[in-house]
């Protein structure tokens, strides 16, 4: 599949806005995000990886700079018209436990209903696609609450699906999910980048899961003076970014075996 | 796949089973209501009576016409408002435990007519009407003007509990300097009542009551997205402002509407949501507020048929018969915890 650019970022400054000023999480980003691929963004708490994707997707103002979705600068998209180019999944608390699988998927298909949000054929269809695609299609009328972390977790995701977005940006989508779950989400998402050339962004912590599955890493330091790394995780590897930017006291990462490893004192 | 069609289809049979038993219910309670009363009148004459078409005694047709028919139409409308506000608040709020009386709105609403029943002397009917409605509608003001400053909903909430703190604060400093007859009168308002509309009034509740309620039912589309939280309704493209604007206002006005002619009602609107959760199953509001509609409507004609005492001329207060029904529902909510799971 050909890759596009789906967001770009020229001199974007991140960060809150309030009555004591200006909190500027990260100045001048420069970034690329493409379709068909899986982006993972990579950083410690507090680095400000939910700021960048809130701001990406217009839940959040940006400082200063500018965002182009699918090359339309952000401020030019009508309130509500971009709720069909970019989908999300977030780390929200909802009230979701007592409406079915099949109702919350069928929520994503928002935009494209009717003022009383009644569901046409095609909508059922994209609900269905939703929910084959990430594979809960059996539990479509379950109760959101009966599901486990990880079934919850590809509900949402299939939210995100029947809202038929070329792009989808995910906040920290695999925390809490045990190995398997977290394995196959990201095996979901990867999915959708490569057959149905989706923009894919996502946070994590997961460094194995990601060097494993992800096409491209974002690398956002805690220290806003430096920059935003950027690059196929093997390009990453190689140069040494990832040692650098994983390397502390006590944990440096081995390229050999692409993980984290604690540093023994003498060798 | 072929599950997933069988037991949608089993859903839709489980829904027009609620739809039409609730209608029953609702026409069953509405006749109960007009031929149940302190005063016996058969079946025949009420008919007649209503029909227009009764020649007998006079004083029938009164108790009828004047007060049971207005009586069982304004239990309807109250109920129904007041159940539809109080699942709109909760979803608003994400608190299984908000309501109408929570946000002030009711309280507004009393300190209304605590002034003019005090100080402007007014006993007049029109009067109480005017002042609950002005007082609910300073206190709704007030917390749409705090809902442009405020933008986390529960901290919405604790500014709308402590305004009708500060409400009912003022009425009982009210109370101490007032009359002991001005206090009994404005004692008894506060006991609720269904039967204080008279025929000629209830256009002004039905207006404003229908008015209330259809503008609920056009919001039932942002209310199912307001479920998902304010970030994921906002990249669906919500307008959440607006929403919760459109919604505060809905709410509102049937509470504001309610109080005024009935008094303060309590544990409808808390309550009664939850009994239409618990008969749908689900909290997706395309079914839960018709469905909590129906149940407030029943549920008021029920109260008001148990405040007539059989056998004797008595009345009991409306604010007695409320909590014995609402006041269970809840308990039975919060213990049973696998319930709330609507709000997780």
């Amino acid at each position: 599949m050909k890759r596009s650019v789906a967001i770009s970022t020229h001199q974007l400054s991140i960060g809150y806005s309030g009555r004591g000023g200006k909190r500027v999480v990260r100045p001048d980003l420069n970034l690329q995000l493409f379709t068909g691929e899986i982006t993972a963004l990579l950083g410690s708490n507090g680095a400000g990886k939910s700021t960048l994707l809130k701001t990406l997707c217009g839940l959040l103002p940006s400082l200063h700079g500018d965002i182009f979705i699918e090359g339309k600068p952000l401020a030019g998209y009508r309130s509500g018209e971009l709720s069909t180019h970019v989908g999300v999944v977030l780390t929200e608390r909802t009230q979701t436990g007592g409406i079915s699988v099949y109702d919350l998927v069928s929520l994503g298909r928002y935009p494209h209903t009717g003022f009383f949000g009644t569901l046409r054929e095609d909508d059922h269809a994209a609900i269905r696609h939703a929910l084959e695609t990430v594979g809960i299609a059996d539990k479509a009328q379950r109760f959101v609450s009966e599901l486990s972390d990880g079934e919850r977790q590809k509900a949402f995701i299939a939210k995100a699906l029947a809202q038929e977005c070329p792009i989808i940006l995910l906040d920290e989508p695999t925390a809490f999910l045990d190995v398997t779950s977290r394995m196959e989400t990201m095996i979901t998402l990867r999915r959708l980048a490569h057959r149905e050339g989706k923009a894919v962004l996502l946070s994590t912590h997961d460094l194995d899961t990601a060097l494993q599955l992800a096409d491209t890493l974002w690398l956002q330091p805690a220290d806003p003076a430096e920059e935003m790394i950027c690059g196929k995780p093997d390009q990453l590897v190689g140069n040494g970014a990832l040692a650098r930017f994983f390397g502390s006291a006590s944990l440096r990462f081995d390229p050999e075996s692409r993980r984290l490893v604690p540093v023994t004192k003498k060798k | 796949m072929c599950s997933g069609i069988i037991s949608r289809s089993m859903t839709r049979r489980h829904l027009r089973w609620i739809y039409a038993g609730l209608s029953l219910a609702l026409v069953a309670l509405f006749c109960g209501g007009l031929l149940y009363g302190a005063v016996r009148i058969p079946l025949r004459d009420i008919v007649q009576i209503l029909l227009r078409s009764y020649e007998g005694k006079e004083a029938w047709q009164h108790i009828v016409l004047e007060s049971r028919l207005p009586q069982t139409v304004t239990a309807l409308l109250a109920g129904s408002s007041l159940a539809v506000s109080g699942l709109m608040l909760q979803t608003l709020f994400k608190n299984p435990l908000a309501g109408p009386s929570i946000l002030g709105i009711s309280d507004g609403a009393n300190l209304g007519v605590a002034i003019a029943m005090i100080y402007l002397g007014a006993a007049s009917y029109l009067t109480t009407i005017v002042a609950a409605l002005t007082g609910a509608f300073v206190v709704l003001l007030i917390i749409l003007g705090f809902s442009r400053k405020v933008t986390s909903n529960v901290m919405l909430l604790i500014i709308g509990i402590m305004v009708g703190y500060l409400a009912s604060s003022v009425i009982s400093i009210l109370n101490y300097h007032a009359s002991a007859d001005k206090v009994h009168q404005y004692v008894m308002w506060g006991m609720g009542d269904f039967s204080g509309v008279s025929l000629s009034k209830l256009p002004w509740l039905a207006g404003f009551s229908l008015a209330g309620l259809l503008g609920a039912l056009l919001l039932i589309k942002p209310l199912n997205a307001l479920l998902l939280g304010d970030a994921y309704a906002t990249n669906l493209g919500v307008n959440v402002r607006r929403a919760r604007f459109l919604i505060l206002i809905c709410t509102g006005v049937l509470t504001a509407v309610v109080t005024a002619f009935c008094g303060p009602v309590s544990f409808i609107g808390l309550a009664v949501p939850h009994i239409a959760r618990l008969l749908l199953g689900s909290s997706n509001h395309r079914h839960l507020l018709p469905v909590t509609l129906l149940a407030g409507a029943c549920t008021a004609l029920l109260c008001s048929m148990l405040t007539v005492i059989p056998g004797s001329g008595n009345v009991l207060p409306l604010s007695a018969i409320t909590p014995i029904i609402g006041a269970p529902v809840i308990i039975y909510v919060i213990v049973n915890r696998k319930n709330l799971h609507y709000f997780n």
